[in-house]
């Protein structure tokens, strides 16, 4: 077992019902759980699945059994599908020393949609993530996974891109495996395609 | 992950969701019978139990509601058969009647209730604390705190069954039955325990002579729980400063406790067995202790629970916990709750963060998915009210259209009492249009609603006449908590194909006026829903169109739906951005920059409605076969 850089070890995966987040979660937390640590994670959805906003916790350890909800300013990975999202997680769980990931596009809310209200500045918004945290790098994963034919995918995406960064409990290796552990052939294919991607355009963003 | 359910593997650690764990322990336990009904958050419980059900060689059904499915429970009982039945807090009230006889009559095989409870209500109406039906059914209660424990409890709780004779509940809350955790695995029996015969003279039957034999188990059971493996004292022998925690909230109290030092003064005590309290245990730590706070879901039972004991032994204590408001006394229990409350209590400062905006973040409402023929529904439903003089009154019900009450259904409706009420709501309002109300009255319900509790309530209403319209919601599934089978889709928990049973076939043997309607076809609809409204009597429409998450899961060809922004007229048109701002489905943006409608490919499933709705025709359709 390595060991890990903080113990325990928190990440928080934040996003948008249906955008794939919590099997985001789940494939960190299984990748984690094979590796022998205590592993604990937390997804909040309840009726979110239908466009509220959907947060997981993935909790990781040496030897300590932890709660699936992790304390306010405790994370150290934040993994975003969506810029409002990741902000407004990185209020919360953020400290000066997290590393962030985020897709730059934006899935505006019901009330902008419906003209009640208007969707913050995007460069607004990424300059509030980034004095948030150490570093917030923009990946973008709907773009990556709608360009190899299957917008689902940019869950994908965006475990490709955490796999490269800097201190990340997991490799690309061990990422890589849970990924064909978990999808078959097309499926399969594709999900490997956009996870080489997302990792590319991580490396990219911190060049 | 069917193999971390089955596999007998003692020892191997696997992470796995609360609602698996409890999967799992009824499988290490050797049950015969499993019946439930689905309710978040433990729908998902059943779902894996008929999967493996063939394979473990036990019997699991999704009854047709709660009631069924815990009485069944108790019939299996009698042949000494080990049963159990997954309920959320909502079911188990609906299965008070039967639980408080079964308390009187008792148990032979183990029947263990599992109850979910939903703090904060992420799916639910209401944030009902199941421990009290414990308390007033008189029937032990455990509760685990982690997924571990939710795994090993089940055995446990078969044993207390069958040692008091008594039905036990485990409380699940959603944080246990959503999460994920290392969950070290156990021996699941190599054979099954033979059934009983039932012997002319035994006897599960509720008499009044009883309540005494009743409370004398529950006694039992407190004496069993006084040495019960699930509770756990860490701290000095003799505290000042005290804290039990019950379910979720131990490993918050950790910790917080962590975060602040791990205070050696401090006495941290985890309850697993909610019902009855260890008295013997808890009055050895609260003899010396001079303050005590309760960590705890939802409702300040524990905190209660130990005021009394503390008022019987005359004990000079100081209470802290969500009845007093050290701890938010609504909603759930989060790190961010308990580790103030824990830092007042000890007088330990918190550690600092980094400061943060407060400037407020837009918000995300709930909404129908896209392409959900709930949204044309209500829809079609506003029309036809909007056409009325006097606009009529909507009556509510619980399902996904439960939304409805909210933007997404146009605010629908003005009442919505519980599952199954509004059959009954507005057959009362349906009643009073002889003395006065001259209003349509509308209610609904989906599919799995009308044989779960509607069918009684259109009975009584259909008999006696009311003036109303019953729309039924058949989208061919229990789609509010993941698709479950129900009698109308001819399928089984176990994965069988019996013959399905006709929504429209039933309404008309009650002698309703019944119509059938493609809420897709919006016109069309509006005008025959206008035409039953102001027909007298009892009329049922039965709105037929699949979940579009179904659908989109078994479609065989490919639709791509896009906007022609040369068509689209933008702001200038005067539909007033009718396809994203009042329709409002996910699938439908808005092109900021163009200032023209957009298509979400994302979110898009290509149900084509916004299509024909549009005064411009530039919303485009396009279907080709899907490559295999």
């Amino acid at each position: 077992m390595k060991q890990l850089a903080y113990d325990p070890l928190n990440i928080v995966i934040c996003g948008i019902g249906g955008q794939g987040n919590v099997l985001a979660a789940e494939l960190a937390a299984s990748a984690m759980n094979d590796l022998e640590y205590r592993v604990a994670e937390g997804e909040t959805y309840g009726a979110a699945q239908r466009g509220g906003s959907v947060m997981s916790h993935v909790r990781v350890s040496a030897d300590t059994d932890l709660g699936v909800l992790i304390p306010a300013g405790e994370a150290h990975f934040i993994i975003g599908f969506e810029p409002l999202e990741t902000l407004r997680i990185a209020r919360r769980y953020a400290n000066p020393g997290t590393r962030i990931i985020y897709d730059p596009r934006p899935v505006y809310p019901q009330s902008v949609l419906r003209g009640r209200t208007v969707y913050p500045d995007l460069e607004d918004l990424k300059a509030e993530i980034d004095s948030l945290c150490k570093e917030a790098i923009q990946v973008p994963a709907a773009d990556i996974a709608l360009e190899c034919g299957d917008s689902r995918a940019a869950n994908i995406a965006l475990i490709g891109a955490f796999s490269c960064l800097e201190g990340a409990p997991l490799d690309t290796k061990a990422l890589e495996e849970v990924v064909a552990q978990r999808f078959k052939g097309a499926v399969l294919a594709l999900n490997q395609k956009v996870f080489a991607l997302g990792c590319k355009a991580a490396k990219e963003a911190v060049r | 992950m069917d193999w971390t359910l089955t596999t007998d593997a003692p020892g191997r650690i696997v992470l796995m969701q609360g609602n698996e764990a409890i999967v799992r322990g009824a499988v290490e336990s050797g049950i015969h019978f499993a019946a439930s009904y689905p309710g978040s958050p433990s729908s998902q419980i059943l779902g894996m139990l008929g999967k493996i059900a063939k394979e473990r060689n036990f019997y699991a059904q999704w009854a047709t509601n709660e009631v069924a499915a815990f009485q069944a429970c108790l019939g299996t009982s009698l042949a000494g058969a080990r049963s159990i039945c997954i309920v959320k807090q909502n079911g188990l009230l609906c299965i008070a009647d039967a639980l408080f006889c079964a308390a009187q009559h008792g148990i032979k095989g183990g029947v263990v209730v599992v109850t979910s409870d939903d703090p904060g209500s992420h799916s639910s109406t209401n944030e009902f604390d199941s421990r009290h039906m414990a308390l007033s059914a008189s029937v032990p209660m455990l509760e685990p705190t982690n997924m571990q424990e939710a795994k090993d409890m089940v055995p446990y709780a078969f044993e207390i069954s069958e040692q008091t004779k008594q039905v036990v509940i485990i409380r699940l809350t959603t944080r246990v039955c959503h999460g994920r955790g290392s969950v070290s695995l156990g021996a699941i029996p190599q054979v099954q325990r033979k059934l009983d015969v039932v012997d002319e003279w035994d006897r599960m039957v509720c008499v009044s002579f009883r309540h005494q034999i009743m409370l004398d188990s529950l006694e039992q059971a407190r004496d069993l729980f006084e040495e019960s493996p699930y509770n756990h004292y860490s701290g000095p022998a003799h505290p000042k400063k005290l804290i039990v925690a019950g379910g979720t909230g131990c490993l918050y109290t950790k910790e917080a406790l962590g975060l602040l030092g791990d205070p050696k003064d401090v006495g941290l005590l985890q309850l697993g067995t909610i019902w009855p309290i260890p008295e013997r245990m808890l009055l050895d730590k609260m003899r010396t202790a001079e303050e005590v706070l309760t960590v705890e879901e939802v409702d300040p039972f524990l905190e209660d629970a130990l005021m009394n004991l503390a008022g019987r032994e005359q004990l000079n204590l100081k209470f802290y916990g969500r009845s007093e408001g050290t701890i938010n006394r609504v909603g759930e229990l989060d790190p961010d709750h308990v580790l103030p409350a824990v830092s007042t209590f000890t007088g330990i400062p918190q550690p600092p963060r980094q400061k943060v905006s407060d400037e407020p973040l837009l918000e995300r409402d709930l909404n129908f998915c896209a392409g959900c023929p709930h949204r044309a529904t209500f829809f079609v439903l506003k029309q036809a009210m909007r056409r009325e003089k006097v606009p009529g009154v909507v009556v509510g019900d619980i399902g996904c259209y439960f939304m409805a009450g909210a933007e997404p259904g146009q605010y629908a409706y003005q009442i919505n009492n519980c599952m199954g009420s509004g059959i009954n709501v507005a057959e009362g309002l349906g009643q009073l249009s002889a003395y006065g109300m001259d209003q349509p009255v509308v209610t609904m319900c989906g599919d799995s609603t009308f044989f779960h509790t509607v069918l009684p309530g259109l009975c009584n209403a259909s008999y006696h006449n009311s003036n109303m319209t019953l729309i039924v919601l058949d989208n061919s599934a229990t789609a509010m908590t993941g698709f479950q089978p129900h009698p109308g889709t001819g399928l089984t928990a176990m994965g069988d194909e019996v013959k399905p049973m006709s929504i429209r076939a039933i309404c008309e043997a009650m002698n309703c006026t019944v119509e059938e309607a493609d809420p897709f076809e919006i016109q069309e609809t509006t005008d025959l829903l206008t035409e039953l409204m102001h027909r007298p009597g009892l009329k049922v429409l039965i709105m037929k169109q699949p979940c579009a998450t179904l659908m989109a899961k078994s479609r065989k060809e490919k639709i791509t739906v896009w906007v022609d922004q040369n068509k689209c007229l933008g702001d200038g048109c005067g539909c007033d951005r009718f396809c994203s701002r009042v329709w409002g489905c996910p699938g439908n943006s808005w092109d900021f920059k163009a200032g023209k409608a957009t298509i979400d490919p994302v979110s898009c499933v290509g149900c084509g409605v916004c299509a024909k709705l549009c005064p411009q025709g530039a919303i485009i359709v396009e279907r080709e076969e899907a490559k295999a």
